[in-house]
Order: structure tokens, then sequence, then C-alpha cells
């Protein structure tokens, strides 16, 4: 495999990979302060609507993306709700706001557009615009290193370069402020946080709204850059992936942003080559499918190091009388 | 002391919290432009005053049923079966295999053949999970979800590379040989004069369902294993100093709740299809979730909220035939349910035991 062959895989790996990293470190948050999210698919289908759906009526993708994030912070309010403040089971709410999502978008979609279940191909200013990098063309001649920066790390949209600066950005915050480290003890033992006299209840709901805005960023991604419309369950399982990728990475940004490298990698991968002929066998798509799932039993079995949730996670909080 | 009469626990809060989903259902439709009442009308007549309706929403209850108890079983171990979903498309796989391969004399002979494979192939599904959890401590939930997805990879991969018939573009296996055929219920309760439940999918498989309804409450309630399952389920510390051993309870629970879970096939496969096809479950395992929180994992509430997202799925396709809402609505429906009766269960339930606790104090 050349380069010519190799950097458009890299380049859409870098794409596919944009959504899942920023619901995965959505994930990250929400989880590391004790709650367990399995809507994150849920709330990026949500957010993947309202602003292709806004920004095709408004004309604008940055009003678009602030009714995504309305939208995915929405249902993070209804999931802190039940989880939070009435104490219900995490999992059972994170499965309702997922069905919730997906019918609703359905609904409200075709009682908009009347395209069944759609939103009309987004143009102009309601799509994301492509960022090019300083002396991107100016350096394509350069051998090796120019197309890599000029084709591979050039031309994305500025939301791509947002979620790859998240990374750092959440390494930051959950372990060098103060912030991070009460949202990370939350999630370990929040009675610990009480006795300090800290708001349990406010750092999770705290958690929780940070993952709505980053998973509406990615679902807004999703729906105005990667494609430039909204179709029916276009999120299409990758809420889940992230989730994989969450476990996989062992709830750490750094190896999160690996784990989202990899599994866009494969769907890249999947996407362009179908089956795979390595000579002696063909690798059929199915597997390269199911890889990421099949990569995260493994790692949750501890087969390849133990992956270890938070302690408190999925535990309500009950303050002692 | 308990907080509430069992009367209301078991009865009353569930029913606020339906009524609370309903109302909420309703302002959706209003928000549609559409007329709730209208609505529902249409839903109840297309599915509850011709026995063709009736017919239909039998057989989605047949589904529900099925994916219901299986959810319900795990529950009772206080595991979250979230794979309902992976488990049904491997048991269609294991209905697919002894249908096509076995030549089998006659439909009771398949019945029993198929129930077996269903019911083995489901349970096999749900076994690396099980052992996941029992042996490493990896979360069931994380763990079936994940399985969801690789069944649906390998059911594609099945009915593409070798199930499909020679030919054939669409990826479902070939028909079923006639041996294997259920008898509907048209066949079954038709007079020569009048044609009862005609062309609706209903099959002899629901009496297995309600047949597994009774088993599921003999098992849970009236034997020694139930009684080990719902002691695991309540305190895993109390049944391990019980001599229960957590790893074959959490085993077993998977394995029966996977193969119940299987052996909804029968009725989508084996009754309706008559063939194997890529998204055979349509989401019903999903709807076991809702049916089984629903029913408060007893067989007779679940018998009970099946019937009732039997009529919901039933009338949900129609109402979307005949009044252009689309049948996304139903996945809304089942969503406010699982919320209200799982997720927000105690906001109904904290008011309620103050009241009840207010009247006993006015009481006394």
């Amino acid at each position: 495999m050349d380069l010519a062959t190799l950097i458009p895989v890299l380049e859409s790996t870098i794409r596919l990979s944009t959504p899942l990293l920023l619901a995965c470190l959505a994930g990250l948050f929400s989880e590391r302060a004790g709650i367990f999210d399995i809507g994150l698919e849920g709330k990026m289908l949500i957010a993947a609507f309202f602003s292709a759906a806004v920004a095709y009526s408004s004309g604008s993708v940055w009003i678009g993306l602030l009714a995504g994030i309305a939208a995915s912070m929405t249902l993070s309010a209804i999931h802190g709700l039940a989880s939070i403040t009435f104490r219900g089971n995490q999992l059972i709410s994170g499965v309702a706001l997922n069905f919730l999502a997906s019918g609703l978008t359905v609904l409200i979609a075709q009682n908009w557009f009347r395209q069944g279940g759609k939103t009309p191909t987004l143009t102009g200013n309601a799509r994301l615009s492509e960022w090019t990098l300083p002396f991107a063309d100016s350096l394509r001649d350069v051998p090796v290193l120019g197309p890599i920066y000029s084709d591979l790390l050039s031309g994305h949209a500025p939301l791509v370069y947002l979620a790859f600066a998240l990374v750092p950005a959440t390494w930051w915050v959950l372990f060098r402020t103060r912030f991070g480290l009460r949202l990370r003890a939350v999630g370990e033992a929040p009675e610990a946080v009480d006795t300090a006299g800290v708001s349990v209840v406010g750092m999770r709901f705290a958690a929780v709204a940070i993952c709505g805005i980053l998973c509406g960023i990615a679902g807004a991604y999703m729906a105005t850059g990667l494609q430039p419309f909204f179709g029916k369950e276009m999120t299409a399982g990758r809420g889940y992936i992230a989730l994989a990728a969450l476990i996989f990475s062992k709830w750490r940004p750094w190896y999160a942003l690996g784990a989202c490298l990899l599994f866009g990698f494969l769907q890249a991968v999947a996407l362009r080559f179908q089956n795979i002929d390595l000579g002696a066998f063909t690798v059929p798509v199915q597997v390269m499918d199911a890889l990421p799932y099949i990569l995260t039993v493994v790692i949750l079995a501890g087969f390849v190091g133990k992956a270890i949730p938070p302690r408190a996670g999925g535990e309500p909080y009950v303050k002692e009388r | 002391m308990d907080k509430m009469p069992a009367w209301a626990d078991a009865v009353l809060v569930p029913l606020i919290s339906i009524l609370l989903a309903a109302l909420i259902s309703a302002l959706v439709i209003l928000a549609i432009g559409h007329n709730p009442v209208e609505a529902f009308s249409i839903m109840v007549k297309e599915s509850l005053t011709s026995s063709r309706g009736i017919g239909n929403t039998l057989y989605y209850t047949t589904n529900f049923i099925f994916t219901g108890l299986a959810v319900a079983v795990a529950f009772h171990a206080r595991m979250f079966n979230i794979g309902g979903e992976g488990q049904v498309l491997l048991g269609g796989l294991g209905v697919a295999v002894v249908s096509l391969y076995v030549p089998w004399p006659h439909w009771t002979l398949a019945l029993l053949g198929a129930t077996v494979a269903a019911g083995v192939f489901g349970a096999a599904w749900a076994l690396i999970p099980a052992y996941l959890q029992a042996k490493r401590g990896s979360h069931i939930v994380i763990t079936t979800i994940m399985f969801n997805f690789i069944a649906a990879a390998v059911l594609n991969y099945v009915l593409v590379n070798m199930l499909r018939p020679r030919g054939a573009m669409e990826p479902a296996s070939g028909a079923f040989p006639e041996p294997t055929h259920l008898p509907t219920f048209q066949e079954m309760f038709s007079t020569a004069d009048t044609v009862m439940f005609r062309s609706a999918p209903v099959n002899v498989s629901f009496f297995l369902a309600v047949f597994a309804c009774f088993a599921v409450w003999l098992l849970i309630w009236r034997t020694r294993l139930g009684y080990q399952i719902r002691a695991f389920g309540h305190s895993e510390s109390a049944a391990r100093y019980a001599g229960i051993s957590p790893v074959r309870i959490t085993i077993i629970a998977m394995l029966i709740s996977g193969g119940l879970a299987g052996m909804m096939a029968l009725n989508a496969t084996m009754g309706e299809a008559e063939r194997l096809v890529l998204n055979a479950s349509e989401g019903a395992g999903f709807i076991g979730i809702a049916v089984a929180l629903m029913g408060r994992s007893h067989p007779v509430g679940i018998f009970m909220a099946a019937l009732l997202f039997g009529f919901l799925y039933q009338g949900g396709l129609e109402l979307a035939f005949w009044s252009g809402i689309p049948q996304q609505l139903i996945t809304v429906i089942q969503a406010l349910v699982i919320l209200f009766t799982g997720a927000l269960d105690n906001m109904v339930r904290m008011p309620l035991e103050k009241l009840f606790l207010a009247l006993r104090k006015g009481k006394a």
C-alpha cells in the first residue's frame, strides 16, 4: 500500500473518528463522575437532527450547532433528573432516552419536512465549511510530508480540530484542576466529596451537562459536516462504538484518542475495501464491522489488561441521615 | 414496615407511570399536528375490533411475551439483559438450520426440534456475557450490547455467504420446507362458513408463549432454583452466605433468559416469515425491556404488558397507514414507558409513599 492509497483512508479515519471521539469524551466526563451513560447514541442522534433542521431553516450552521447542543442537553437533563434526583437506574434511563431520540427525530422530521424522516440537503452557510491550514497549498509538493500536511491534516471542518484539541483539554481539566479532581472523586467516593462540603448532586449534574454539550457537538458534526443532511437513524450505533472506545481506553483521555482513531480506522477500511483479500484468506466486511465490539469484549474480559470502571459508577448517591 | 400496601406497589405505581407515559404520548401526537383521540380510536379499531386485527395484535404479543420473559428472568437475578435482540437473531439462526436441514415428518415434531434449537442458540449467545460477568466481572449490560452488534454481523455473514440461495440478491435464507409450516389461527379457528383471523400471522406459537409464562412462574416462585435466583437478586452477599454459588446462578439465569429470547424466533421466523431474514427481531428484543419493566417481572404482568404492546404495535402500524403519523410513534411510546416505569419510578413512588404514610398517621 503506497502513500497515495493510504492518505484517503487515513483522511477518512480522521473524519469518522471525530464523532466517536467527541461522544467518547462526553461519556468520559459522565462516567468519571459516576453516571453511566448508554444514552450517548440518542443524544448524538437528536443533536444531529436538530442541528441539521435548524441549520437548514436558519441558513446558519452555527445556529444549528447551538440547537443541536440544546437538544442533546435536554436529554442530558432528563438523564440527570432520573439518575441523580430520583436515583433511578442509569442504564434503563439511557436505554429509554435512546429510543426517545430514535422515535422523536423521525416524528418531528416527518412533520417538519415531509421527506420520510430526512431533512433537506444543506447548502452554503448551513454546512460546515472546511478549513485549509496555512501554507497547505504551497507545501503540497514537498515529498511525503507535503501530502500528509496538505491532504491529510488540512481541509477538515473546524469541529474536527476542536475534537482533537479537546483531548488535551479534557486531560487538563480532569487531572490538573480542582473541578476535575472533585469530578473524579464524585465517581470514586462520593461520600468523601460530600464530607468535604462539595455538592455531589451539583458535581454530577455538571458532568452530565458537559456530556450533553459534547454529544451535541458530535451529533451536529455528523449531520452538518460528515454528511450534509439528517437521515433516519444516521448515528447507526456510533454512540455504542464510542461507549466501547471509552471502555477500551479504560476511561482515560489520551487512550480514548487512540481507541477512537483505531475504531475510526476500522470504519474507514470497511467503507473503502469491503472484503479484504490477504492472499491466503479474505477478511469479510462483517468482521470489520464487528471488530470494535469484539475488541471491547476482549478488553472487558480482562485478557489484555483490566478495564476497571469508576468505583461509584452506576450507583445513585444517598446522603446518610 | 412497608410504606405502602402491596396493591399500591403492584398496581397503582405502574398504572400512574403508564398514565403519565400516555399523557406525554398524547402531547407528542398533538405537537405534530394530529388529534390524539382520533389516533387512539384508529388504533383501537384496527387492532381490536376485527378478528384480523386481533390476530395481528396477538402475533406481536407472542414476540413480546418471549422477550419480556427473557428480560424478567435476568431481572430476578438482578441482571439487565439488554442483549435480547442478538439472542433473538441467533435463535432465528437455530430455527432456520433445523427447519432447512432436517427432514421433519410433521409440524409438531418440527416445532419441538425448532424450540430446542432456538433455545439452545439463544442461550449459547447469552453464555459468553454470562460467563464474563460471573467469572471476570465484566459488566453484563455492556457485553450484551456488544453481542447484539456482533450477532448482527454474524447473521449478516451467514445469510450472505451461506444460507442465501444461489442467484438470490436479498440476504435471506430460502423458504422453509412445507412440513415445518406452523398452523395459523386462521387454519385452526375458521369454519367452513366463516373465515376467522384472515391473513393474520398469529400461529400456534402463541400457545407456546402462554405456556412459557406459566413455566417461568413455576420456575421463579415454585422451584428451588427460582428461589436461589430471587435470593441472589435480592442480596448477593446473603445468597453467598446461604451457600448459593453466584457463578452458577448468574450463568443459569442468563442461559434461561437467552433461551427465552431465542424462542421468539419460532413465532417470527418459523411462524410468520417461514424463512430467515436479516432483521428478524424487528426491535422486539428491546421492547421486551419495556414489557418486563411494566409487568414488574411477573409472568401475569408480562402477559398483560405484552398484550398492550401488541396493541400499540399493530395499532401504530395501521395508524401510520391511515393517518400518516410515522410508526416511530411506537418507539416514542415505548421509550416513555421505559422511562416512567423504569428510570423515573421514584418520581411516582416517593410522593405516593408520603401520601400513604400521612393517611396512616391520620388513622392512628
